[in-house]
């Protein structure tokens, strides 16, 4: 007891970094990646005993083997970006909207009710027109009621979205007990499958030429608008800190409504672009998780819609590629999720690397305790 | 048929206790400032540990032992949703990556590793929706031997298995843990103000840790109740429990972090969600509407707790925030 306790230095200390070389930021996370693949490779080989190269080439043939497969894979990488395009404006400005899965929800509802009553009753590229703005409408006002509540009374905005996709998720089951076809099926169907009157057309002689088009154009635009817009500006200022927003006078209400609106639009025209573009029919399963993922994707990519798109890209692949698998060795697509949680905690992890190094205990520090 | 039939409200118990165990472990993580979630993704792991465990248990043996079965499935579920609890307190405390991306992709996660191998222990046990585990979900739903003689007022309150009455019990020890203990006040602490509980002494890390991975095996124990007596040891892959899980999130706003309001509210959550088969002429898709109520409902607290902003209902000041000591 008489004695001072002697304090020696932890064996390794964490320390922020200032900053860090692109090349070695690349390095970490495509290490991380790596990483992940490995992991996903034993996942499979313990269930399939196929060794990790041939894992990996019958995934690849599972997301590009053929071309319908290749069409398919970009076209789920588009929703999914688009989700995501969605969500970067929020969530620079540290505003968490979990609601994406809602947002998307309403979008589709809005578009695939518009199929359904107006279909045929207008030229398809009209109907896609008003289908589109309808469903870019629903969802700023399913993303603007939160945004309302936060600017005014600074409710929480994570559970408050978190909440609104069960809200959601009930006005389509709703929705699909509404417009089940065949009746007493609980599904919809595929709408307008004869006519296909607001079906996506042909682009380029791609299927899925609009998707990548409107999508692409989102890319290009959101990338602009965040990095060299003033309104993008005033995100990423109130996203670092609400007292320096307000002291440069950026009034934080008016950003967050602003940005919300922007965010909910673009999620909603997700849900247009799956119900229109993909799937031609509405469930609750056309958001399927994809918002939850799109959070992920917007965040690690540091909100650059390029690297949106390579993230997405890796994240589609591997799905597609697991359910090939699965289907293959008799396994289920539920495959596809688990891996995917294994990348998505790799790269979270990894970020903790570029952000902070570890600077061993060195001789000297430990004796002069 | 009418809406205060025991038929219902025996419902409603049974519902609210999957919420409530979701809830009371997540109200534990929360007052460590941790805003896990993964609550969906444990209880998906807790579920189906504990469906493994006993299916593999009753599959070695012709004549399983009740006790046996017990233990094993709560071993198993405990042990592995402090494990995704583990996962989770690593990222966020330890390499403090962002509290809600790390929550989420441990639903993804939990969600995939469940259906994956609930639909693989289904396929081992003959089909789609053929495994069962009799002997171990009996022991789970067996109540007292006079419940049924108590009429039906009695079979409400003493009629379900005991995983309910621990529900409660560990609910109002809780509270008293929270309120009345230093171990609790500590934590509360650390919720509030880390980098005041740390200059207190407190070991702010160690307090995240254990109450992130208890608060996960508590959920996890949710998810094991509704496999074993809510679907009476049956698995099927529909995310129901996803669904479940973000009730119980939605359960610990609507409590306001208290551990007795999550009693009632997780019944009152359970009864508005079977409210509708008890009332005559909804159709189906007025049914659907009427599921909401439970989410609506939350949101009106949410909006009413951060108008009135009384001091006592408000989140954990840090909730959502990782901690750094050397960060200014």
């Amino acid at each position: 007891m008489s004695s001072p306790a002697i304090h020696t230095a932890p064996l390794v200390r964490i320390a922020k970094r200032d900053g860090i070389a692109l090349w070695k930021s690349c390095l970490i996370r495509l290490a991380a990646v790596f990483l992940a693949l490995v992991l996903s490779g034993l996942f499979i080989y313990s269930l399939t005993k196929l060794n990790p190269v041939d894992v990996y080439k019958a995934m690849y043939a599972g997301a590009f083997g053929t071309s319908r497969r290749t069409w398919i894979t970009v076209r789920e990488v588009m929703t999914l970006l688009c989700i995501a395009i969605g969500l970067a404006p929020a969530f620079k400005m540290r505003f968490w909207n979990i609601g994406a899965e809602g947002q998307v929800l309403i979008g589709g509802i809005v578009t695939a009710g518009m199929m359904i009553h107006l279909g045929n009753t207008m030229p398809t590229p009209l109907l896609l027109l008003v289908m589109g703005v309808a469903s870019l409408a629903a969802g700023a006002v399913w993303g603007l009621i939160p945004a309302l509540f936060k600017a005014r009374w600074n409710t929480n905005e994570t559970l408050f979205t978190l909440m609104l996709n069960y809200v959601a998720i009930q006005l389509t089951s709703y929705c699909v007990s509404l417009w089940e076809n065949p009746y007493g099926s609980n599904v919809v169907g595929q709408i307008n499958q004869q006519t296909r009157s607001g079906w996506f057309p042909e682009l380029f002689g791609i299927s899925c030429g609009l998707n990548v088009l409107l999508v692409l154009v989102l890319t290009v635009g959101m990338y602009i608008y965040l990095r060299y817009s003033k309104q993008g500006y005033e995100i990423a200022v109130l996203g670092e800190s609400v007292n320096t927003a307000r002291y440069a006078g950026i009034k934080p209400s008016k950003v967050i409504i602003r940005t919300m609106i922007l965010s909910g639009a673009i999620c909603g025209l997700a849900g247009f672009i799956a119900v229109a573009g993909a799937d031609h029919t509405i469930s609750v399963d056309t958001a399927g998780g994809r918002g939850f993922t799109a959070i992920i994707v917007a965040w690690i990519a540091k909100f650059n819609t390029f690297v949106m798109l390579l993230i997405s890209l890796l994240l589609v692949f591997l799905q597609q590629g697991a359910i090939e698998i699965a289907t293959q060795f008799g396994l289920n697509d539920f495959a596809a999720n688990v891996i995917t949680g294994i990348i998505l905690f790799c790269i979270i992890g990894s970020e903790f690397f570029i952000n902070y190094r570890l600077i061993p205990r060195s001789g000297k520090e430990a004796k002069g305790a | 048929m009418t809406i205060f039939s025991s038929q219902l409200f025996m419902s409603a118990i049974i519902f609210g206790t999957v919420i409530l165990y979701g809830a009371l472990g997540e109200i534990l993580a929360e007052k460590s400032g941790n805003l896990n979630l993964g609550v969906p993704g444990i209880m998906y792991l807790g579920a189906i540990a504990g469906l493994a465990g006993a299916f593999f248990y009753e599959m070695s043996t012709p004549d399983p032992n009740g006790f046996l079965c017990l233990v094993i499935s709560l071993v198993c579920a405990f042990g592995a949703s402090c494990l995704g609890g583990l996962l989770y307190s690593f990222l966020t405390i330890t390499l403090r990556v962002n509290q809600n991306v790390t929550g989420l992709t441990l639903t993804i996660f939990g969600g995939g590793i469940a259906n994956f191998f609930g639909g693989a222990l289904n396929t081992l046990a003959g089909g789609v929706g053929q495994i069962s585990v009799a002997s171990t979900s009996a022991v789970y739903r067996a109540s007292l031997p006079f419940a049924n003689d108590l009429g039906s007022f009695g079979k409400v309150i003493f009629g379900h298995g005991f995983l309910v009455y621990v529900a409660l019990v560990l609910a109002v020890c809780m509270a008293w843990f929270l309120n009345r203990t230093r171990t609790g006040l500590n934590l509360r602490a650390v919720g509030e103000n880390p980098a005041t509980a740390d200059a207190a002494g407190i070991n702010v890390t160690r307090y995240k840790y254990v109450a992130t991975c208890l608060g996960a095996g508590i959920s996890g124990l949710g998810g094991l109740y509704y496999t074993m007596d809510y679907v009476k040891g049956t698995w099927a892959s529909d995310g129901t429990i996803e669904s479940l899980g973000w009730l119980a999130v939605a359960l610990v706003i609507f409590a306001t972090w208290k551990p007795i309001n999550v009693i009632w509210g997780a019944y009152l959550f359970g009864y508005l969600r079977w409210l509708y088969n008890y009332i005559e002429g909804l159709g189906r898709s007025s049914q659907e509407i009427f599921k909401m109520i439970p989410y609506i409902v939350t949101i009106v607290v949410l909006i009413l707790v951060s108008i009135r902003k009384k001091r006592e209902n408000q989140p954990p000041a840090s909730l959502g925030l990782s901690y750094f000591r050397e960060e200014r």
